[in-house]
């Protein structure tokens, strides 16, 4: 049986379309509401809450939990003081990236890390004679994302401390009586939170939220609405925008974090008196500048896009939702450049874009390559714009 | 004499139509200047703040016209350009009779089954057929008209351009869209449905701006126009911009100003001056003057040619046409800030519905007789209402809780028989009210605020002439060759140098911004030969 997360009952209340996926084991809601760009719009323009608690969560803990983490995450740990929280990624002794997650630093030796895949063998592998305890506390907490220009407003109403809490800051809290964590962290790239809960409290922070949210436009979004806006943020996904080297059967399915447009993790690389995994892969192909590919963002040509459907005597196709497959890239040449990884009709943007990747020489904002779309059955270029990362960057997000 | 300041363009009126213009002659790198009278751009597009946290879009409220080619060469996405999507669009009716149409096509098929289930297939052929007709039309939209009184060779070449489209079009796209530009919404529909409800909520777009009842000859022009709109790629879509179209104007003028246009308000200009048959600038109100050799009107016809011009410097014929332009305007809002959401009995607590358009049109005879009362010269004892509660899809339109609710009405004859609109601006707002507590009951409890926005107030507040709301009517004499004039239709004057690009040129009015653009074409053209 597919388990529930600890929201289920409100989040199964709140579901009108009965459409729902599985995320990690659990039931998700695809979409709460017919129109998922409504929802979309609730993340841009409002406030929307997303029950993000399938994602796996450690508690890593103990005196040499720092040292730990220096030697495991690709991002110098020791940087990240208690109270803030990274993006980060780990990667493979050969230099390739097993997964992305966020670390939360409690305090000195209080570290919490989210994952997208189970990585509690894998980190209690790596620990060895250090004093560190890892513990899977998954179950332990939901955490309820909530995000837009007005999730500030919302949850300082309920937790004063937020209203002046930076971009990747997190703050012990109270929301009505629950002991909370909440912090300045979210996957859609505007204004927005997370908070973390005891699970046996879930509800009655789903509550206390969408009550200060009351008359300022908060609804839940589903998955479909996250995924769009993660497109316009740049933000990558895990099986989508690239694979864990750990169960990649090649080298084409494996990518490095500069690859991956990760690259300003490793500014400091010659400095960095860390050993961690994968640190001279990454430093050589730095050095060689041995990268196969760059992440980019993709902008397509819209007069070209809409020309070409309306030459065929079509309606060019808008779709928000993010497309499934990906998209080959060419060059003038008709040669084979890239793939775009994510794609999607942006509202915001009023354009298709994209999270591709292309040759390296090609990365430059600016730089025109074709994408291959389908036509009346047929393959058919379209003119599209190398752009940089993130797409959409609101200045909320991170003032 | 007054200090003069040279510029190579200015552009008479902030609305939406001049700021496009400015925002596009600055981006071809003319010096240009944008002339505004009142203390904010927009025109007919503002929100206003009436009372502290409670914005109204005192005139134009909604967003479908707009052509993608200037949210992409004016680049408003970077100023903050945001279509927040309608969920929902709800036609109350008579006892507890109602249709909510949503975003997923299949649901609204049963929805409409519900009234009448020989309706829902015949409406996914009509929107077939209304989207192939629109597929048609569109590109004359993004394009400058011929002139059919012209013998260059190059207007010769352009008409029988426009013959080769049109014989390539498909017999019967061809016949769908002569029988909406030429004969009545009410034929066209009922070839289609029996629902009277339904049949009332698709003609409502056949009337709006114009003295038109959906059985008139002709309201199959209003009802194409009003479904040849698209957002984000779906024709006959609507949208509410971010902050009400106030905050796309405002976006606009961001961009304007971003391309180096400058704009001026509270500037009226009292006189285009000419010297020698062309423009050689204008004359603001208090006197001051400023040269330019290229000076646009974005103002209605009436102003362009009899006001802003002395008319004897102008063709007879031309002026006479201008003379005979029909305007009368027949529109007005009433503009609510309410202390909650109405509620309509037959769906319980449900709001859901209010987050789009509210139709107040239960049939088509209800919105003849609505007309009825204005042939007559008088206001409908029944108007025909579209209403928006804007706030519940843009939370900033109103304080938590609040909300303000736009009231497009119709018939609201400019000239009335026996009284005028000062007179009967609180009755006319009264009656609107009273239509609205008859399809939700304690609507009146719910009033904080009202603003009852007469065809009057249309004319003196934002200059469109007898309250017109697309700055003169959309009747097949007055579009595509001979909007504003025969002749006159490729947003030149006979005065060189003075251009037209107010919504009063092709195509025509709408928050669209196409007159604006295709006049910058034609200005630009010109200026290149
Ligand atoms: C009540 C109402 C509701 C509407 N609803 C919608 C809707 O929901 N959606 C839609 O798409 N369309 C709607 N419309 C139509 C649309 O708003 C208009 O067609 C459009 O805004 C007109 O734009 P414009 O730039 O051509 O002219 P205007 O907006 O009329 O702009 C003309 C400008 O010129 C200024 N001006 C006038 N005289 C002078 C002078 N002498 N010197 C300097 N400046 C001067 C005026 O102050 C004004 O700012 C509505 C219109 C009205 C009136």
């Amino acid at each position: 049986m597919i388990r529930t997360t600890p929201f289920h009952e409100r989040v199964s209340a709140a579901n009108e379309t009965g459409l729902w996926s599985h995320w990690a084991g659990y039931l998700v809601a695809e979409k709460y509401q017919v129109a998922e760009k409504f929802e979309y719009f609730a993340i841009r323009n409002s406030a929307g809450v997303f029950d993000t608690s399938p994602l796996y969560k450690y508690r890593i803990h103990g005196r040499d939990a720092e040292s730990f983490l220096a030697g495991v995450l690709a991002r110098d740990i020791r940087t990240c003081r208690p109270g803030r929280a990274q993006y980060t990624i780990w990667c493979d002794d050969r230099g390739f990236v097993l997964e992305d997650g966020v670390i939360f630093r409690h305090s000195t030796d209080e570290f919490h890390l989210t994952a997208a895949r189970p990585n509690l063998a894998y980190l209690g592998d790596l620990v060895g004679r250090r004093q560190v305890i890892i513990e899977d506390v998954s179950d332990h907490y939901a955490a309820l994302a909530v995000q837009g220009p007005k999730s500030r407003e919302i949850l300082a109403a309920l937790a004063p401390e937020v209203a002046d809490l930076p971009y990747f800051r997190l703050v012990t809290s109270k929301v009505w009586d629950v002991p909370v964590t909440i912090s300045r962290t979210g996957y859609t790239g505007d204004l927005g939170y997370e908070i973390w809960t005891p699970a046996d409290d879930a509800v009655r922070v789903w509550d206390a939220v969408m009550d200060a949210g009351a008359g300022r436009g908060i609804i839940p979004f589903g998955q479909i609405a996250l995924l769009m806006a993660r497109i316009e943020a740049g933000l990558l996904l895990i099986d989508v925008d690239f694979e864990s080297s750990r169960f990649a059967w090649n080298d084409h399915h494996r990518s490095t974090p500069i690859e991956l447009g990760l690259g300003w993790m490793f500014r400091t690389i010659d400095g960095d008196d860390r050993a961690f995994i994968g640190k001279e892969a990454i430093r050589r192909e730095l050095a060689g500048g041995t990268s196969r590919w760059s992440t980019v963002g993709l902008v397509v040509d819209w007069e070209e896009h809409d020309r070409r459907y309306r030459d065929a005597g079509l309606i060019a196709p808008k779709d928000h939702v993010p497309v499934p497959y990906e998209m080959m890239l060419y060059d003038h040449k008709h040669r084979r450049v890239g793939y775009a990884t994510s794609f999607m009709y942006s509202p915001v943007l009023q354009r298709h874009v994209g999270i591709a990747r292309v040759r390296p020489k090609l990365a430059r904002p600016g730089t025109r390559v074709n994408l291959e779309v389908t036509i009346d059955h047929r393959y058919e270029m379209v003119g599209a714009e190398v752009a940089r990362l993130p797409l959409y960057n609101p200045a909320r997000k991170t003032a | 004499m007054s200090k003069k300041h040279n510029y190579d363009a200015i552009v008479v009126g902030g609305g939406h139509n001049g700021l496009v213009n400015g925002a596009y002659l600055a981006k071809a790198g003319l010096k240009t200047l944008i002339l505004e009278r009142r203390h904010l751009v927009g025109g007919a597009a503002i929100t206003e703040e009436l009372l502290p946290g409670f914005h109204f879009t005192t005139f134009s409220y909604a967003l479908s016209l707009l052509r993608p080619e200037v949210i992409h060469e004016l680049e408003l996405t970077k100023h903050g350009f945001m279509p927040l999507l309608m969920p929902t669009s709800f036609a109350p009716g008579w006892d507890g009779e109602y249709l909510v149409l949503g975003k997923d096509h299949n649901e609204n098929l049963r929805e409409i089954a519900r009234l009448s289930p020989r309706d829902a297939d015949a409406y996914e052929q009509y929107d077939h057929d209304m989207a192939r007709v629109c597929q048609a039309i569109k590109p004359l939209l993004d394009t400058i008209p011929p002139n059919l009184q012209s013998k260059d060779p190059e207007e010769l070449a352009r008409l029988a351009a426009l013959g080769a489209y049109l014989r390539d079009l498909e017999p019967r796209v061809l016949h769908n869209a002569v029988r909406l530009l030429t004969g009545s919404a009410a034929d066209f529909l009922d070839d289609y449905f029996e629902s009277p409800l339904l049949k009332g909520f698709l003609a409502s777009s056949a009337i709006i701006g114009s003295k038109l009842g959906p059985m008139s000859q002709g309201s199959g022009l209003v009802l194409l126009y009003h479904n040849i709109g698209e957002h984000d790629g779906a024709f006959g879509t609507w949208a509410f911009h971010k902050g009400g179209n106030g905050g796309f104007t405002q976006v606009l003028a961001r961009a304007a100003e971003a391309f180096g246009a400058e704009i001026r308000l509270e500037a009226p200009v009292v006189a285009v001056t000419t010297k020698n048959g062309k423009a050689t600038g204008v004359t603001l109100e208090d006197g001051t003057e400023f040269d330019a050799k290229v000076v646009v009107s974005a103002l209605d016809p009436r102003r362009t040619f009899l006001e802003l011009v002395d008319p004897r410097e102008l063709p007879t014929d031309l002026v006479e046409d201008i003379d005979r332009f029909r305007f009368q305007g027949t529109s007005a809002k009433v503009n609510f800030a309410l202390d909650g959401i109405p509620r309509f009995p037959a769906l319980g607590d449900r709001w859901d519905m209010f987050r789009g358009f509210t139709n107040i049109g239960p049939s088509m005879e209800y919105l003849e007789r609505a007309y009825d009362d204005a042939k007559y010269g008088w206001y409908s004892a029944r108007p025909y209402i579209d209403g928006a509660v804007q706030s519940t899809i843009d939370p900033d339109m109103a304080p938590p809780g609040k909300h303000v609710m736009s009231c497009f009405i119709q018939y609201a004859p400019y000239h009335l028989r026996e009284s005028d609109w000062d007179t009967e601006r609180d009755r006319f707002g009264d009656t609107v009210q009273a239509t609205l507590e008859s399809f939700f009951p304690g609507f009146g409890d719910l009033v904080i605020h009202r603003e009852v926005v007469t065809p009057l107030d249309i004319e003196r507040v934002v200059g469109l002439s007898e309250g017109n709301i697309f700055a003169g009517e959309f009747l097949a004499p007055q579009m595509f060759f001979f909007r504003p004039a025969p002749g006159w239709n490729q947003y030149r004057t006979p005065i060189k140098g003075y251009y037209q690009c107010g919504s009063g040129t092709h195509p025509g009015g709408c928050v669209m911004g196409a007159p604006g653009r295709l006049a910058s074409q034609q200005i630009l053209g010109d200026l290149k030969k």
